[in-house]
């Protein structure tokens, strides 16, 4: 166990190492100049080295990427160079937003994908099964940004029960919560129905095995074979893919965030590449990338809680 | 002989009115939320060219010695009158008294010399470094005036004097003006949500507060031209002045709940040529390709029929404009016959251009235009800081699509070989000066006319047409500019009835 641990934190500090280092060579190859960006077409010859000198842009890439990883190590991210705050600032700022929504979407892409997966799997081949078959082929194939934009239309400009975007702040805990349910839902309707088609056929898989066939015929309640015996033992790919989708989430929310307004690290990342504002992409791609670890992690961790084999090998 | 612009202000009785109506606004209180596109990164205007800043806090928050009125002209602000010297190389600014910023500090001719000292200085960011250039000195006889030497004479400077590069900002606030905007004007800042919004309220202290009715302002930053109309038709907006999108006008023009306004900017949307690069350098080969444009098929097909065309580099509704649509009419028979006579192998051309709507989707119709007088064209779609890196600092690209939404830009085409239209003309820059050091207003006008006609001539660039200012507004919400002459807009007054 010690042993996963320390290779797992190896592994992170490795990657983390690599992402940062990608992004600097991506972020300085790719054509743009942050001073010109900032400034303006009518800036003058002299303000835009000013503004270069002042945002440190003329030292040597290597000196800057060393400079930074310097600062990074002691947690100072550096100044954004559009906003002139520091970088950890804008993130604290954002970061309860898009982790409420990636939070809400997974619980609800969750809860959904095993009401319809599971429901499927105990009706197969009647209609109930064909039904979550249909709704989550249709679900898979709609892209969540038209959807995103069907949902405002019903529900905030013709019935008027939701705000058609923007975030309020947890000041006013309902108006934030009624705020982020059509974001939860686009995220969450794609997402389940990509999970409810991996639990129902995870189901039916296990339903085959031997020991389920013992316990029916030992004559327990079907529903406690379901609950106790099927789904326990369907969920390893179940979780795997649950792993994989939270990474997704957190990508889908820059999507998802520039069509609801909603003031979050996707929006902010998706600024800052534009207006090529180095330091501010740098940390944000690292912190993508270091949640995107984190939750493989924990994955790996729930398998040894799901498999009790894995628990005895390590 | 001295101009001499005097506007009589009788303090006492102002005070006393702005007492009387800041009481009566206690019950009357009145809100209004306003939708813009482009989200801000800093608060500061004379470090940041980002127009959003000046389009929320440009004489809103911040005030200038000048301001314009919605037809561009200059009128006093914080300067209440001033006197320009016989030569046109001196002028005295007599500054409004008994101003003071928002944080309390008292605003008098140390902030004006400290604000452009602060602008004009080796390390200044001013975004629009160049309206200072032609300052010699500046200089304050006293608390409340201020004296200018230009090294030569611009016929531009007081109505450059109005842009929020020049906002007279104060020494103890200007280094926190990037989040905590101080400044003298009509509104105090009261809270920012970066990404989100951004919230004023009236200053009641403000010398002419009684003449400002809306009590609060709430921006809000929506970039997606959706989800702006779906903010609108839900009612969570009240105006949206800078309206994105001319494809979905319709719906809100056929709603009774709306009021749409249709007027014009200050940005002239090219077809840009590459003028040092083959073929380009080529005067028949540009007169050629002008001629290849269609422009009302540009404007129907990009602009939904929303815009006007224009024929050279000058918007519309200015005092001096001429039509010169007619010069390059649509012809492709000219336009195939010039070619041949330019006597050029003239391959495929490439076409970058920036994302933005007006600009991809005007692309793809020169694109077919030029198709059928026999050029290929290759539509390159780039993002925003590749084409500042390639196209405009670089210069690596044959044509490209933009919208130059300065005031009074004539002057991009004297900026010499060295801009990214590698347009060098010794002539023009000649005319261009003149331009610059005419003080009377009717004769710039001929030569400002004479400069059109000179660009037109040359066949530049392909000029296509003036971009269009877009406003939607719930009824009963007055005040708004129609057009704009500059990047801001006056809330002051604004009324909800």
């Amino acid at each position: 166990m010690y042993f996963f641990i320390f290779n797992r934190i190896a592994n992170f500090i490795v990657t983390i190492f690599v992402v940062s280092i990608i992004v600097f060579a991506a972020m300085n190859v790719l054509p743009g100049d942050p001073a010109l960006t900032i400034l303006g077409l009518d800036a003058t010859e002299d303000a835009l080295d000013a503004l270069r000198e002042k945002l440190g842009l003329n030292e040597p890439l290597i000196k800057r990427y060393f400079s930074w990883i310097i600062n990074a190590l002691s947690g100072n991210f550096g100044v954004s160079h559009s906003f002139s705050v520091p970088v950890s600032e804008l993130i604290i700022e954002r970061l309860p937003l898009t982790v409420s929504l990636a939070i809400s979407g997974m619980l609800c892409t969750i809860f959904l994908a095993f009401v319809l997966g599971v429901f499927a799997a105990a009706n197969h081949q009647r209609s109930g099964d064909w039904g979550v078959m249909i709704i989550s082929q249709l679900g898979i194939a709609v892209p969540a940004f038209w959807l995103s934009i069907l949902l405002v239309l019903l529900f905030a400009v013709k019935l008027r029960w939701l705000p058609p975007g923007g975030f309020p702040g947890w000041e006013s805990p309902i108006d934030a919560l009624r705020s982020l349910i059509m974001p939860t839902l686009s995220l969450t309707l794609v997402q389940s129905a990509v999970l409810a088609r991996v639990t129902r056929s995870s189901m039916l898989e296990i339903k085959r095995q031997d020991y389920i066939r013992t316990a029916q015929a030992s004559g327990l309640h079907p529903r406690r074979i379901l609950w106790l015996h099927t789904l326990p033992n369907a969920l390893i790919p179940i979780v795997t893919i649950i792993g994989m989708q939270f990474a997704a989430l957190v990508t889908g929310t820059i999507v998802i965030e520039n069509v609801f307004y909603l003031p979050g690290l996707g929006k902010l990342i998706f600024q800052s590449i534009s207006n090529r504002d180095l330091p501010t992409v740098q940390a944000l791609v690292m912190l993508f990338a270091a949640i995107v670890i984190v939750a493989n992690f924990i994955v790996d961790i729930a398998y040894s809680f799901i498999d009790p084999r894995l628990r005895e090998r390590t | 002989m001295l101009s001499i612009l005097r506007k009589p202000i009788h303090l006492s009785i102002c005070a006393a009115l702005s007492l009387v109506i800041s009481f009566s606004h206690v019950w009357a209180s009145s809100k209004i939320s306003i939708g813009m596109q482009q989200e801000p990164t800093s608060l500061d205007p004379t470090a940041d060219a980002t127009a959003s800043i000046d389009g929320m806090l440009s004489h809103n928050v911040y005030e200038s010695l000048t301001t314009v009125n919605e037809s561009g002209e200059v009128l006093p602000a914080l300067a209440t009158d001033w006197q320009v010297s016989k030569d046109g190389l001196e002028y005295l600014f007599n500054l409004r008294q008994n101003v003071k910023f928002h944080d309390g500090t008292v605003f008098d001719s140390e902030d004006v010399v400290f604000s452009f000292e602060r602008a004009m200085s080796d390390d200044s960011v001013n975004p629009t470094k160049k309206i200072f250039k032609p300052i010699e000195s500046i200089s304050a006889p006293d608390n409340h005036s201020v004296v200018i030497k230009l090294k030569k004479k611009d016929a531009f400077f007081l109505f450059n004097m109005a842009k929020g590069d020049a906002s007279i900002v104060a020494a103890e606030s200007s280094s926190s003006n990037n989040e905590k905007p101080v400044g003298t004007g009509p509104f105090v800042f009261d809270d920012w949500k970066r990404g989100d919004r951004l919230i004023l309220s009236k200053n009641v202290d403000w010398y002419d507060a009684a003449s400002v009715s809306v009590e609060k302002v709430e921006f809000r930053f929506i970039s997606d031209a959706a989800a702006a109309t779906a903010a609108m038709m839900a009612e969570e907006l009240d105006a949206f002045p800078g309206f994105p999108a001319p494809e979905l006008l319709d719906q809100f023009e056929a709603d009774p709940r709306f009021q749409v306004t249709i007027g014009s900017t200050e940005g002239e949307v090219i077809l840009a040529f590459n003028n040092k690069k083959s073929p380009f350098d080529n005067l028949n080969v540009r007169r050629a390709l002008s001629h290849a444009i269609n422009r009302d098929e540009i404007i129907d097909g990009a602009m939904y029929g929303r815009a006007v065309p224009i024929g050279s580099f000058y918007p519309p509704h200015g005092a001096a404009y001429v039509d010169l649509t007619e010069v390059y009419e649509h012809d492709l028979g000219k336009s195939k016959e010039l070619l041949k006579s330019a006597g050029l192998e003239i391959g495929e051309l490439s076409l970058r251009v920036p994302p933005f709507p007006y600009a991809t989707r005007s692309a793809e119709i020169v694109q077919a235009q030029f198709a059928k007088a026999g050029i290929d064209v290759k539509v390159e779609n780039v993002e925003w800081g590749f084409w500042i890196d390639e196209v405009y600092k670089k210069k690596n690209y044959d044509m490209t699509i933009i919208a130059h939404t300065s005031p009074n830009d004539l002057g991009n085409f004297a900026r010499g070989p060295k801009y990214f239209y590698g347009f060098d003309d010794a002539a023009y820059n000649d005319l261009y000066a003149n331009i610059v050091g005419e003080a009377d207003p009717k004769k710039r006008i001929l030569l400002i006319k004479e400069a059109q006609r000179y660009l037109t001539n040359k066949a530049v660039h392909g000029f296509l047409f003036q971009l269009p200012k877009l406003g939607i507004f719930k009824k009963g919400i007055e005040g708004f500019w129609k057009s704009a002459p500059v990047l801001y807009q006056p809330l002051r007054n604004i009324s909800i009835n």
